[in-house]
């Protein structure tokens, strides 16, 4: 039986806007297993964004249930969507999201110190993991003296904090050139093979076709198929060729 | 790696930690951090430099020495002025604006960090705490000055009006509550001022951190300023 990490049932988002009601989901039904690399793609306004808010408890669906690990997420208490956030999530953001009050280490360890991990202990952490990253020589800058790749490799870095089983990236490479944005891309899929971690990725990026093992095409707020990794090799042919 | 199903609950963190965290943001936003104080001490300098300007108008004007006053039309028995009680509740009206509207903005600017500190496990608890210590912080501070600013302003003035005499009846502490309840002296007036700057930076940005702490993170990560 496939271990399934995210379950969805028929998740629907409206977003009220004065007297307009935007249906942004409109009944989204989707299993992920354990250890997935899942793209979510779609063009702007399609709803991978919501979904993958839905999906890492950032927001609440007005209708439908998110499982993870088979907890229904609805039923979470304040401090156990908390606990959720810190432990079982790492999120990538488009626009890499750190706290440009704290240094790139200082990023990493808040999500630790939230988790109550004593200092020194989290210090070594942050300073493996940014290493890892390959950041190992700029521990101590402020995210407004990195580059775009650099933040975003710290975002990684703080992602993985507290050894999540999901990582969660929305548009991640959206702000990168090619080159960076492959080279995050690879990041990415190393940490999904040698740990294990299940990645569900919202993009239009299509370098990140070849490194998905699932793809699932969401338009207006629908899931409009959901290929396998053999149906997009060939794919991948074709987007090649007209590069 | 968390494989397990049961999802545990988050842990408070120790007061420390909340308090070592707000340190380091005012310190390293501390050119921001200086405008918004610079808010709240300019506020309570116009409130204490008002008002301790009629205290030393009122306690020259008993010794006999005020001979220099040009403004008591209209001194009620009490020995304070209707002009005078309206402009101290004027300046106490900008005062509070000014520094309700100043940490307003401080913390509105700040929605997408508190989103993203909510992405990364804090409690809404947490985070409102975090904006009350740096708030009481600078609310503290920025009083303090503006009290003190305040005071020797109206020193200043009151140099310029009575000479060398006003050290000899300064105001420093309150007149008998009988003669008037609002002339409470200088020292309890700067301690007045510092509380109220506090109370008001604290009161101006747990409202708005209470809000976006309440936001779902997504939500708060979305608000454009």
């Amino acid at each position: 039986m496939p271990d399934i990490v995210v379950k969805t049932e028929d998740v629907v988002k409206e977003y009220r806007m004065g007297s307009n009601v935007l249906r942004a989901l409109d009944g989204i039904n989707i299993e992920i297993e354990r250890g997935e690399y899942i793209s979510l793609m779609g063009p702007s306004g399609s709803g991978k964004s919501t979904l993958f808010n839905m999906i890492g408890a950032l927001d609440r669906p007005t209708e439908g249930q998110v499982y993870i690990d088979g907890q229904n997420m609805s039923n979470l208490s304040q401090r156990q969507i908390a606990a959720f956030r810190c432990h079982r999530v790492g999120y990538i953001f488009q626009s890499y999201n750190l706290l440009n009050v704290r240094t790139a280490h200082g990023n990493v360890t808040l999500p630790m110190i939230f988790a109550g991990i004593p200092d020194k202990q989290r210090n070594e952490k942050a300073e493996k993991l940014l290493d890892k990253v390959g950041l190992g020589d700029r521990m101590y800058h402020l995210p407004d003296e990195l580059s775009g790749g650099q933040r975003q490799r710290v975002a990684i870095a703080r992602a993985l904090a507290n050894d999540p089983s999901i990582i969660l990236a929305d548009e991640p490479t959206a702000n990168l050139d090619t080159i960076t944005g492959r080279e995050i891309i690879d990041l990415i899929k190393q940490l999904n093979i040698e740990q294990g971690v299940t990645v569900i990725s919202a993009t239009h990026d299509l370098k990140m076709l070849d490194v998905s093992d699932r793809i699932v095409d969401i338009r207006d707020g629908l899931v409009e198929r959901i290929r396998n990794r053999d149906e997009i090799e060939i794919e991948i042919g074709e987007v090649g060729g007209h590069e | 790696m968390h494989q397990h199903t049961r999802i545990e609950e988050q842990i408070d963190l120790p007061f420390l930690e909340s308090l070592r965290i707000s340190f380091q943001s005012l310190k390293i936003r501390f050119g921001r951090s200086i405008i918004t104080t610079a808010g709240i001490t300019l506020g309570i300098a116009f409130l204490v430099s008002v008002w301790t300007n009629n205290e030393i108008d009122l306690a020259l004007q008993e010794s006999g020495r005020s001979s220099t006053i040009a403004n008591l039309e209209e001194t009620s028995e009490q020995g304070i002025s209707t002009k005078d009680i309206w402009l101290i509740i004027m300046s106490l009206i900008v005062c509070v604006v000014g520094i309700a509207n100043s940490m307003l903005m401080a913390v509105t600017e700040r929605f997408r960090e508190i989103g993203t500190m909510k992405c990364l496990g804090a409690l809404d608890g947490f985070v409102v705490r975090l904006f009350l210590l740096e708030s009481g912080f600078q609310g503290f501070a920025g009083a303090l000055i503006g009290a003190l600013i305040g005071t020797l302003g109206a020193v200043a003035l009151g140099l310029k009006n009575y000479g060398l005499d006003l050290f000899f009846y300064f105001p420093l502490l309150p007149a008998t509550p009988e003669d008037a309840p609002m002339r409470i002296g200088v020292l309890l007036l700067i301690l007045f001022g510092c509380i109220l700057g506090m109370l008001l930076a604290v009161i101006g940005s747990s409202f708005p951190a209470w809000r976006a702490a309440k936001l779902p993170p997504a939500e708060a990560m979305r608000t454009e300023v």
